[in-house]
């Protein structure tokens, strides 16, 4: 167990870095300078000031050093959690930009892939068994998951925000509103979250519900089911043995979904101006913000990372055979 | 069986959450359909994303929409500095939280003493003393002194202020509790009189500490100063302002604010703008918006400063930037022609619609009119005519090729590319419109469109010897000001800036004899209108003459405005002050638009 777990921590810290470094790197491959990008929007300064303007910029973002020593600073104050000033945000800590974006994102993201991960597959197994469900409503789960989550993002937003005007058609919360524990900003915080919310749900619904139905059948149909059927077993019980099979694959898509999903939700936040991670990764990219773009990308692969690990750690208890792997037996 | 009840449970929970949240948003009232397609379709796609204050109950709301003005079009990214000498300071930091000694109109080119109860220079022009206006409270209570005003003077020597001020003035001392005396030499009166309208005076007691190399690391959130509103709160989207009741304003000019807060919703594109504008979420707004006659037209309550073309006041002045440091557009013939053969009036028709207007050849706004040398202008300007555009080009010794476009002088093939940053749609359509009426003169141009940074780095000298890489570019960074020294300090700087921090002279024009006119503008009175105008007639003759840059069009000052809960505005018709929340314009009159604009009663 241990040998296994320290694998796999190793795997995991290795990939941190790589991907981290990569990180690091890319922003600085993009053409023009973060500073004359922004010296660009400041009209009516001297030049003497924008001079004095420019080297104050350059020191506060650290890119007056040589870009080796940038490295180095780089991966000491990330070790301090500093991920540094973002120059969109006119010098703004980038974690607390972050900080400001993360809830809305995970808001989005969590109920989403968990409930259209639950509510996929419940359904993808039951269409598998039910002939009217496969012949009507699984064609739709086709075109759901072929959708972009832009389009049904603008449709939706069109049909329930635009025509029908049952949700708010952008923004995290109404901009009548502050923040506050009451019944009637949480609605409005919920009013303004369910279309972005529909829009990813939908999308991913039918991507599991269709993978599920296949694998039931797939299972179903593989010698360990007729075997079964053939010694009588109630149908029940060999589908009981089918749906968990089924389900090991399903998981490990999970996982990957995680890291893809990310791209989904970067286009459903800019489609509904929802504040989260997707628009402020939208801002950093238009104005060269290095160190923003830096602490997105990282924040994404920590909790690619990590989202990977724990699958790791379910698959322990889920698959039988990974935990007789982990004691040196095979299956 | 248990299955196929797992999944009605799930659909009905599904409904229900939908139900609830649906509850949560009660639909407000329908926009007009309307029948010219433009605004129609805009409101469509915006449709994406429009934020329309989401009209929830009534009991909810934190600021009462009869009580709230909704703006947008200054804030391009989260508020996140309220530190009014930052640049990058959120919308409003300086005109409506901190403010300035003086009130510039530039409708009328007068300047009225704000935070100053009077500014006077002595006899020799070398010492300016300011009276501060008594009975002005910072919003913590203590009072504002003479001491905060030569403070903040003194903060300018801090080179992260980024300001020249100290290169003309000697000394600033407050000699008793309401007297600030500065000291000049060889006074740069043009721009001090800038100054003083445009810099805002903060507390000595908050800012001097502060006043160190990290002076920008000071954010100031929720800072104290002494305008007509207060930081209520902010959000990566939002900021939102309170009425200061305690303003001095109100008792000193019989001032008064009218909306209790001030919502300013950072842009997110300005398609997003206009369906709130539509839908009456917005009240002021300062976006481009393309089509806005058809809207105006539309029933929805959306006016402009004229009810008709050109609809804007003019802001700034677009112009074709010529790199002057490469062949062939070094030759003051070829940019001549250059010039002759651009057709600006198809440009602010087919383009614009007419909400811009053509420039004049000088490049100076319709507000400095007076010191256009128009006699000069007329016999030395350039107007379009493809084919004396043709004339000239033959005249100047460049030849035709076999493919139609003229050569360079040796022969080589002649093209040139134009850039402005891609998403600017109307530059982009410019762009278009000034390849095909150059292409008919037989200059062969490449319109292209990269991404704002490229065209930025493409723009910038690396250093000063080296030529940069752009052939033509379109700018406007010149805005409205109390100068027309602005305008020529921008076409005529030297030594060249260079770097980031290039922001004039982008074509690299180099003239001794019109930068030591600059330079001698700058250090005449404000008040001597004849002699700014003798200089400006002489700087005109060589602008008109080489044509380092091509005036194009005005831009204009965009602003439009919905009537449904305020009303009053700005107008040709009314109240001539400015409809802008941007940087800079608040202490040019807009703040008055605060204390001018009703609300309309509720029906």
């Amino acid at each position: 167990m241990r040998r296994y777990f320290g694998r796999k921590l190793f795997t995991y810290t290795l990939t941190f870095f790589i991907a981290a470094t990569i990180d690091w790197l890319i922003p600085r491959f993009m053409p023009g300078d973060p500073v004359a990008g922004l010296m660009a929007k400041q009209g009516g300064i001297s030049p003497e000031g924008a001079t004095a303007l420019v080297q104050y910029y350059n020191n506060l973002f650290g890119l007056d050093r040589p870009i080796p020593e940038q490295f180095i600073n780089f991966w000491a104050s990330l070790l301090h959690g500093d991920l540094g000033r973002s120059v969109y945000g006119h010098g703004r800590p980038v974690t607390e930009a972050i900080m400001a974006a993360v809830p809305y994102t995970l808001a989005l993201l969590i109920p989403a892939i968990l409930l259209s991960w639950w509510a996929g597959n419940s359904f993808g197994a039951l269409a598998a068994r039910r002939k009217w469900l496969d012949s009507t409503v699984l064609p739709v789960g086709y075109i759901l998951t072929a959708t972009p989550y832009m389009w049904l993002g603008l449709v939706l937003a069109f049909v329930l925000g635009f025509s029908l005007r049952i949700f708010p058609l952008s923004g995290g919360y109404g901009f009548n509103l502050e923040p506050t524990l009451t019944w009637g900003f949480l609605t409005d915080l919920v009013a303004h979250w369910m279309m972005p919310f529909l829009s990813l749900f939908m999308v991913m619904f039918g991507g599991w519900a269709i993978g599920m139905r296949n694998m039931i059948i797939y299972e179903l149909e593989s010698d360990y089911s007729r075997y079964l059927e053939a010694l009588g077993a109630p149908r029940g019980l060999v589908r009981k043995y089918a749906f968990r099979n089924a389900m090991l694959p399903q998981i490990t898509g999970l996982a990957l979904q995680l890291g893809v999903i990310v791209a989904g939700s970067l286009v459903t936040e800019i489609v509904f101006s929802y504040p989260g991670i997707g628009s402020l990764l939208f801002n950093a990219i238009k104005s060269e913000d290095y160190f923003l773009l830096q602490g997105i990308f990282l924040f994404i692969i920590v909790g690619v990372l990590l989202a990977n690990f724990i699958v790791d750690i379910v698959y322990v208890i889920v698959d039988p055979r990974t935990r007789v792997g982990m004691r040196g037996g095979t299956a | 069986m248990a299955n196929r009840q797992r999944f009605v449970a799930l659909l009905a929970i599904l409904s229900l959450a939908t139900a609830a949240c649906g509850s949560g948003a009660s639909p407000s009232p329908s926009v007009a359909p309307s029948t010219a397609a433009s605004p129609a379709e805009s409101a469509a796609a915006s449709a994406a994303a429009s934020p329309a204050p989401s009209p929830s109950e009534a009991a909810v709301e934190n600021y009462p929409r009869a009580e709230t003005l909704y703006t947008t079009g200054k804030q391009w990214g989260a508020p996140a500095t309220w530190n009014p000498l930052d640049p990058n300071a959120a919308m409003g930091v300086v005109g409506l939280q901190y403010e300035t000694l003086f009130m510039y109109d530039p409708l009328k080119d007068v300047y009225t003493p704000w935070l100053a109860e009077s500014g006077t220079w002595d006899s020799a022009k070398t010492t300016y003393t300011i009276k501060v206006r008594q009975n002005v409270k910072w919003s913590d209570g203590s009072a504002l002194t003479a001491d905060d005003v030569a403070f903040t003077i003194l903060l300018a020597k801090n080179p992260v202020v980024g300001s020249n001020l100290w290169q003309y003035v000697t000394d600033a001392t407050a000699t008793d509790a309401s007297t600030v005396v500065v000291k000049f030499t060889n006074p740069a009166y043009q721009e001090w009189a800038q100054w003083l309208y445009n810099t805002p005076i903060v507390p000595k007691a908050v800012f001097e500490a502060k006043n160190n190399v990290d002076l920008f690391k000071f954010t100031n959130e929720n800072g104290v100063g002494t305008g007509p509103y207060l930081y209520k709160t902010h959000a990566d989207d939002r900021m939102v302002w309170v009425k200061n009741d305690n303003w001095w304003a109100k008792t000193a000019l019989n001032l008064d604010v009218k909306p209790k807060y001030i919502v300013d919703i950072v842009n997110s594109s300005n398609n997003v703008a206009l369906g709130q504008l539509i839908q009456g979420g917005l009240d002021l707004s300062n976006n481009f918006l393309p089509g806005i006659a058809s809207i105006i037209a539309g029933g929805y309550g959306v006016t402009t400063y004229f009810p008709t073309v050109p609809y804007m006041l003019a802001g700034n002045t677009a112009v074709l930037v010529p790199n002057t440091l490469k062949k062939p557009l070094d030759d003051p013939a070829f940019r001549k022609a250059l010039a002759t053969a651009i057709n600006v009036d198809d440009i602010v028709t087919k383009v614009y619609g007419n909400i811009v207007t053509k420039s004049d050849p000088t490049g100076l706004l319709p507000m400095f009119s007076k010191y256009v040398d128009t006699a000069q202008r007329d016999s030395l300007g350039f107007s379009f005519s493809t084919a004396k555009a043709k004339s000239m080009l033959a005249a100047a010794g460049y030849k035709v090729g076999s493919d139609g476009f003229v050569t360079n002088k040796d022969g080589s093939p002649l093209k040139l590319t134009l850039e402005v940053p891609d998403g600017w749609s109307d530059w982009m359509a410019a762009e278009n419109s000034i390849a095909a009426s150059a292409k008919l003169a037989g200059i062969n141009i490449d319109p292209q469109h990269p991404d704002v940074n490229t065209v930025t780095a493409d723009r910038n000298r690396v250093d000063a010897a080296t030529a940069p890489k752009f052939d033509l570019i379109i700018n406007n960074d010149v805005q409205i000001g109390n100068t027309p020294w602005t305008w020529y300090d921008y076409v005529f700087r030297q030594p060249l800036p260079y770097g980031a921090a290039e922001n004039r002279n982008y074509e690299g024009y180099k003239n001794d004899a019109a930068w030591a006119l600059v330079q001698k503008l700058d250090k005449t009175p404000v008040e001597d209108t004849a002699g700014m105008k003798t200089l400006t007639s002489q700087l005109q003759t060589i602008q008109l003459t080489d044509m380092p840059v091509i005036p194009l069009w005005y831009n204009g000052m965009w602003s439009q405005v919905n009537n449904s809960v305020w009303t009053n505005w700005p107008s040709d018709g009314g109240n001539h002050v400015l409809a802008a929340t941007w940087n800079g314009y608040w202490q040019m009159g807009a703040v008055l638009m605060l204390t001018q604009i009703t609300p309309v009663p509720a029906k």
